[in-house]
């Protein structure tokens, strides 16, 4: 943690200190979180809570600072994303044996949130990132582990989840991506579309079809970039998430050796939701940390502003705005914190509560970072300011990994169950 | 031996106590003092060079100077001591009453460093190292920006006010850090891990034979007044008159 002269001195002025340069003074303030009843340490054991102050800590220092670079320039931050690994942010909740954390889903949770204050775009890519190493860890075999896993904990590699294609989203079952076997060998044709990291990553963990139609057909296999055979469409342009290359991932006869297949044939699909499940919970804890970031600028913002004679913070419709908006911050964070505890329980209505808590928490934490920029006035449409950043960023949230729409499917397919 | 102070946390609104006689500090978010941390990280370097064979972290205040020690475990510190100080007592800490207690842990524990960070960031004394190293009679390398153990003592690297000062002093030796002896590495999350099996241990002043009585009593405590706005003058003549009637010249 870096000293800076001058915020060293905010200590003991009072109510002098500077608030002119507000992008400077909102960063520094959103670092430690600090207006109490939105402190998202909240509930935590002290072992958490030091856990959530290195995320802290490594967002304020090493990603804030080049949250809006690496959006404008598109920049794919590798030795940034290295130095978190270092710190074991690699494979959060991946085995210790083959270079993981360890840790549990409520863990990743917190640790998530706090990385995301920092860069949500960046944060959401290493959080894919983990997802992929947890699933050869939690289905590969031991020689598949220990060649993949510790690469991909240390970021030496970085993995892309391939799912989605041209013709299945929301209807992922209905992929068409086929694997044909010829001796030791998969042969692969078809493309998926939407890859997170998709062209700069080194494994693509894919989900392809050995068999018949539909689910049980599916499994999922592991391909190494430069496998003769797989190549990449162009970088899409996109509205958010510009920390992070999204690229079609095409296979032309790629030929994939039999024991890169993770678990058993026709288990592929299963494999995907599974890691969908947390890469939900990840993907809501994202939200969660934009949206924090957000209120505390969005309140900065009202304590400096002036109009009609006096500060933003004197009217009430802003007071209630804001009160609204840190009521459902910590709701959301409650929603996703007990999400993640079921998964690690693996509670029977796991899978609908992660649903659940993704469904909530991307709309309410949309909504939250978009009525602090509204809070903004004028200046919260800027680029020199962060919170349309966040708003950009965490837009896709209520899409990916499941639509919020898929999210309601899978609610209601629980409640509605014939017992 | 390493000491460290937990103060609150940098970016808050300090508010002073409506009696005058201090600062807020009930339910405020504490943090380590940001020299302290440079401190833990050069005796964390020195145990990595296997110059040092152990590092104890030590912090005196109440129940939450834990949680700093704790911090400083998960930078690699080895273990901790905590000089329970609370209530009134803690109130009138200073550094004469510190440097009691770490002259008195030095012993106790045969130490041959002690690194501290050179002040502290609430009250700015930049103190207790010196008066640890007087009440030891051991030398002090204070300001240090670089320091380096060589066969027959520790040459230290200063800053000071005329650019920098080379020494070199004898062990034991009292050692405070400044802001460029190095950059602070973030705790990794399996060292966080580690952290909770290693040992604090519970001291209390008196079990050290310290008395805590302070020799300074703090009359008023005050925010800085507030910025008056300037006034725009024409001619340097205005400018003087303004000056005189403002009885400054």
């Amino acid at each position: 943690m870096a000293v800076v002269g001058p915020l060293s001195r905010i200590a003991r002025i009072g109510s002098t200190f500077c608030r002119n340069n507000s992008l400077i003074f909102s960063r520094s303030s959103q670092r430690r979180g600090i207006v109490s009843c939105i402190d998202p340490s909240h509930g935590l054991t002290d072992e958490q809570k030091e856990f959530q102050k290195v995320a802290f800590d490594f967002a304020a220092n090493e990603m804030a600072p080049h949250m809006a670079d690496w959006d404008q320039k598109e920049i794919f931050p590798v030795e940034t994303m290295r130095k978190a690994a270092q710190l074991g942010f690699g494979g959060i909740y991946v085995q210790p044996d083959v270079g993981g954390s360890g840790l549990s889903r409520l863990d990743t949770s917190i640790i998530f949130e706090a990385l995301s204050t920092g860069c949500v775009s960046t944060t959401a890519y290493i959080s894919i990132h983990n997802m992929c190493a947890w699933m050869i860890d939690t289905f590969g075999n031991n020689e598949q582990r220990e060649k993949f896993c510790p690469d991909l904990c240390s970021m030496e590699k970085f993995a892309s989840y391939c799912l989605t294609e041209p013709g299945s989203g929301s209807d992922a079952a209905s992929l068409l991506t086929s694997a044909q076997k010829k001796g030791d060998h998969y042969i692969l044709n078809g493309s998926k579309a939407f890859i997170s990291g998709g062209g700069d990553t080194d494994v693509y963990v894919v989900m392809c079809r050995t068999g018949v139609k539909g689910p049980k057909g599916i499994s999922c296999l592991v391909v190494e970039k430069g496998t003769p055979g797989l190549s990449f469409g162009k970088k899409e342009k996109k509205v958010g998430w510009n920390s992070q290359p999204t690229r079609a991932v095409i296979f032309e006869d790629c030929e994939v050796p039999v024991t890169n297949r993770l678990g058993e044939e026709g288990q592929g699909f299963n494999i995907a939701m599974k890691g969908l499940n947390g890469g939900r919970i990840n993907i809501a804890s994202c939200s969660l940390g934009a949206a924090h970031a957000s209120v505390l600028l969005a309140r900065d913002h009202l304590l400096v502003r002036k109009q009609f004679g006096e500060a933003l913070a004197n009217n009430q419709y802003l007071q209630f705005k804001l009160a609204e908006m840190a009521t459902k911050l910590v709701a959301s964070r409650l929603l996703v914190r007990e999400a993640a505890k079921a998964l690690q329980e693996n509670h029977p209505d796991a899978v609908s509560l992660c649903s659940m808590a993704k469904l909530f928490v991307t709309d309410e934490c949309f909504n939250i970072c978009n009525q602090a920029l509204q809070m903004h006035g004028g200046y919260g449409y800027l680029k020199d300011y962060a919170v349309q950043q966040f708003v950009r960023d965490i837009r896709v949230h209520q899409i990916l990994e499941g639509t919020n729409e898929v999210m309601r499917m899978i609610i209601s397919r629980n409640l509605l169950m014939e017992s | 031996m390493s000491k460290k102070k937990s103060f609150l946390a940098i970016e808050l609104q300090i508010r002073v106590k409506p009696d005058h006689s201090g600062v807020v500090t009930d339910g405020v978010k504490h943090s380590m003092n940001p020299f302290c941390e440079i401190a833990v990280e050069e005796a964390v370097k020195l145990k990595e060079k296997k110059l040092m064979k152990e590092v104890v972290v030590v912090s005196c205040g109440p129940q939450q100077s834990q949680e700093t020690i704790r911090t400083a475990l998960a930078m690699g510190a080895d273990r901790g001591i905590h000089v329970e100080v609370s209530g009134k007592d803690y109130e009138t800490l200073g550094p004469l009453q510190v440097s009691k207690i770490l002259a008195a842990l030095a012993k106790k524990e045969d130490a041959q460093l002690i690194i501290l960070g050179k002040q502290a960031i609430d009250d700015d004394c930049n103190q207790t190292g010196q008066m640890t190293a007087a009440l030891l009679d051991w030398p002090q390398g204070t300001f240090a920006s670089e320091v380096s153990l060589e066969k027959d003592g520790i040459k230290v690297v200063r800053e000071i006010d005329g650019g920098l000062e080379t020494i070199k002093i004898s062990t034991p030796a009292v050692l405070t850090a400044d802001l460029r002896l190095n950059t602070p590495r973030y705790a990794t999350l399996p060292n966080i891990m580690k952290a909770k099996k290693k040992k604090i241990a519970n001291v209390k002043p008196a079990d050290l034979g310290v008395d805590l009585t302070s020799r300074l009593e703090v009359l008023r405590v005050d925010e800085p007044p507030q910025r008056q706005a300037g006034m725009k003058v024409e001619t340097v003549d205005d400018l003087v008159s303004k000056l005189k009637d403002a009885g400054k010249v």
